[in-house]
This record gives structure tokens, sequence and C-alpha cells, in this order.
């Protein structure tokens, strides 16, 4: 049997973390860009897309990340279509961030004080232009500090892709777990590793805050 | 009576023709929020140039009859007309009268991400297709008339009250308007600061701007308006001229809010 020092366990963690990171910001830039579209259609056609919007982000935010990654990781399967785990997990995660996104953002845009509104109705603006020039530069200043707490989640969320067999940073840490027989350094390697990225992000997340703030 | 109605017919028949006589005309206005019935059969007529000063009780509907005036809030029956435009759903004439008519808020709303000179220059540029010297020239000149020139370049948290609300009268101003709104533009200010707003609003009036007011500053009243209306329950009880409305008022309910308002 091999020995492994200190060293190897960490060795082996730091090399699954730009798995972790890879995966993250699939999530995010896909959570993102969906949120995006679906916050455009909530504001362009309140009536018609604002019951659907609503009932997407309910869905995604009141069912189990792990249930979502089953369904779509075997059940696909189960239909015949064949997904790498890399797949499943970005696909999932995407629309899971997607979710809590669309709904955090949308309610920095409503954050937005009325007088706002009417200051630059007033003034003649249309109603693009209100959301372009007044409205958004003041919702994105407010969107900050919530969406570095998405973020934060987002990373550690990306743990349940190990479930389906995805090599990230728990999933090593399991493997590493397994072959050494001191699953309290890998687990607590691991633990120390997730939390130097998440406080990482959120140290970055105050700076921007201070360098936006009026 | 019977000039009122003919005048608002023909007003109707071509609603944006060459402006009426009167720069606002109100005729038989009625507004609910829901059950509520805020405004009664609102009659008003404002000539060019006038000042008018409108007090009351709060909720008494005064700040909701201007807020009407530029769409601002939704009247649900009567006519309003603005500088010969009759308001209506039809957005093109809703943005046309917000063109020509300004307003100033009792919280000032000035774009809190945006500097005192970008404040005004965005109307002018992207409502005007001013080009953005041009504009800067005029802001900086009306900055000047409002005796901030040199705040230019702050942003409005950086103000006192009174000098944002002073960057809110040139902001309205820099479109150049016909007709100034002002919802009670001192009641969210410091005693020491109401002065300089008023000293500003002043200096308007004596422009011959046509401004309506929604004030409890009867001092101002005094000295600048026309006319001062009283509204009591979402109508007009009474609109006199100043020396009258102020040493004789009609109306029981005048009374009694003028002698609480003047009587400390």
């Amino acid at each position: 049997m091999n020995d492994f020092t200190t060293w190897d366990v960490f060795r082996n963690l730091l090399a699954a973390v730009p798995w972790t990171i890879y995966l993250s910001l699939i999530a995010f830039a896909g959570g993102a860009a969906v949120s995006l579209i679906l916050l455009s259609l909530r504001f362009a056609f309140p009536r018609v897309a604002g019951r659907p919007v609503r009932l997407y982000v309910q869905v995604f935010q009141g069912t189990p990340l792990l249930m979502q990654l089953f369904l779509v990781y075997f059940g696909l399967a189960l239909m015949g279509v064949q997904t790498t785990p890399l797949f499943a997990a970005s696909l999932c995660l995407s629309v899971y961030s997607s979710a809590y996104l669309t709904e955090t953002w949308y309610g920095c845009v409503l954050a937005v004080p009325k007088g706002q509104w009417e200051a630059s109705s007033s003034l003649g603006l249309k109603h693009w232009q209100q959301m372009l020039l007044i409205v958004l530069p003041q919702a994105l200043r407010l969107s900050v500090p919530p969406t570095v707490g998405l973020m934060v989640q987002i990373v550690k969320n990306t743990s349940l892709a190990s479930i389906v067999g995805f090599v990230e940073l728990t999933r090593a840490s399991q493997i590493i777990a397994n072959a050494t027989f001191e699953p309290f350094l890998a687990y607590g390697a691991v633990a120390l590793i997730y939390f130097v990225i998440c406080f990482s992000i959120s140290l970055c997340g105050r700076h921007l805050e201070k360098r936006i703030r009026i | 009576m019977s000039n009122l109605a003919s005048s608002a017919a023909l007003a109707q028949a071509s609603p944006s023709s060459a402006p009426s006589g009167h720069a606002i005309e109100l005729v038989g206005v009625n507004k609910w929020y829901g059950e509520f019935h805020v405004l009664k059969d609102i009659n008003l007529k404002v000539h060019r140039g006038e000042r008018i000063v409108i007090c009351g009780p709060s909720g008494s509907g005064k700040s909701t009859m201007i807020r009407c005036i530029n769409r601002l809030e939704e009247h649900q029956q009567g006519t309003i007309i603005v500088d010969g435009i009759e308001l209506t759903n039809d957005l093109k004439r809703i943005d046309e009268i917000r063109r020509e008519v300004g307003m100033c808020f009792q919280h000032f709303n000035l774009f809190p991400h945006l500097t005192i000179l970008e404040n005004l220059t965005l109307a002018p540029i992207w409502v005007r297709k001013m080009p953005k010297k041009e504009a800067d020239e005029l802001a900086m000149h009306f900055l000047t008339k409002v005796k901030i020139p040199e705040q230019a370049h702050k942003y409005p948290g950086q103000l006192s009250g009174g000098q944002q609300q002073r960057v809110a009268i040139a902001r309205a101003l820099c479109m150049k308007p016909k007709i100034l709104l002002f919802d009670e533009p001192t009641s969210a200010l410091d005693p020491e600061m109401v002065k300089e707003v008023l000293e500003t609003m002043v200096s308007l009036a004596e422009e011959g701007m046509t401004m309506l007011c929604v004030t409890h500053e009867m001092g101002f009243a005094r000295q600048v308006a026309n006319r001062v209306i009283f509204m009591d329950a979402g109508q007009i009880i009474e609109m006199n001229e100043p020396e009258p409305f102020f040493s004789n008022p009609q109306h029981e309910r005048t009374r009694l809010f003028l002698s609480q308002i003047l009587g400390h």
C-alpha cells in the first residue's frame, strides 16, 4: 500500500479545482444569459410573459438541484439520449442559477424608486430610454451584493455534480478519501479549498460594491 | 360655462390643432383610485403666463390633479388639454405634452448615478436630440441661473436638499418647458433651505413662466400667484386672487384651513 502525504492529498485536490471553477463559470454564464432573456421578456411583455417566467422560476427554485440532475442525467439516458456528466451538470446548474438570478435581478429593477420613473417620464423620456439610462444602471448597483451571494451558492452547488460522476473537487475528495482511508483529511482539505474560493469571490464583490457606490 | 363647453368641444374635434388660448384646460375631470373618488368634477383653465398656487389638506387631491396634467396619473373622466393638445392614451401625445411640461417633485428625484451636469443634459440630448456640447452649455446656463454652477460635476448625494431642488428646477428648465408643475417643492426641505428654493421660483415667475404650484408657502402665494386654489376632498372649493383669497375667504372650509396653517 502506498503512503500518501498531506501534500499528495492537497496536490490531487488542487488538480480538480479548475473543473469546479469551469463548472461554476458555465453555470453562472449560462444562468445569466437565460435570466437576461427571461427578464427582457418579462419587462417587454409583462402580460404575456409574466406568468410563464414566474412559473419557470418557481419550478426550478422549488425542486432540489439533485433531483434535476438525476432527471436529466439518468432520465435522458432512459429515453435513449446519451449525455455526459459535464453536459448534464452544466445544463442543470445553468437552469437552476437562472431561476435565482431572474428573481433576484427582477427584484433589483423593482427596487429602483418609483420617483426615478416619474422624473424621467416628466422629462419626456421614452420607456426604453428610462429603462436603459435611468433604471438599469441603478438596478445594476443594487444587484451586486445579492449576485455575489448567488455566485458563492453556485460554486458550492457544483459539488452536486459529483453525484453523476463528474470529477470536480467533491468527487476528487471522495476518491482520495477512499484511497487514503483518511476521510477527515480529504474532506477537511476540500472544505478549506471551497472556503478559499468562496471567500475570494466575496472579497471581490465587496471591492466592487465600494467602487460603484455613490 | 357655454364658452367653456364649446372650446372643449372644439378641442375634441381637432385635438392637435393650433394651441387654444389656454395653457391648460381641465373640464369635468374625475378620477378614482378603486372605490375612492380622488378628483371630483375638476374644472380649471390656466392662462398662458399665469401662476397658480394650490393648497389644501393632505389627501385633498391637489398633487393628483397636477400629476394628471403630465399623465403621471391617468384621469378616468373629463378632458385635459395642455398647450392645445388633448391628453388621451396616445403615447405620442403624452410624449409631446411631457416635452412642454416640466415638473419638480417633493423629493427632487434627481438621478443619483449621474452627475449634476448629466442630470441636466440627459433629456435635452435624448428627447430634444441636442448635440452634447450645446446641451452642456444650456445646462451651465441654467445652473448659473439657480446659482450653483460650481456643483456641475458632483453627484446629487453630495448636495444639500435646497441645492438638489434647485438642480431639479434647472433640470426641468433645460427642456425649455412652457409650463412648470411643482409638487410641494419645499416640503421635504429644512427651513433654512426653503428660502433659496422659493427665490428661484419667484424669479421664474417674474419671467412669465406658466406655473402650477402645490405648496403651503402662503407668503409665496401672496407674492407671485395670480390665483390661489383651495382643494378639499377632491374638489376645488375656492379659487380667487390672493388678496381676496386670504383676506376674505368665501368658504368656511377655506377659512378653517387658512387659520390652521397661518395660525402659528
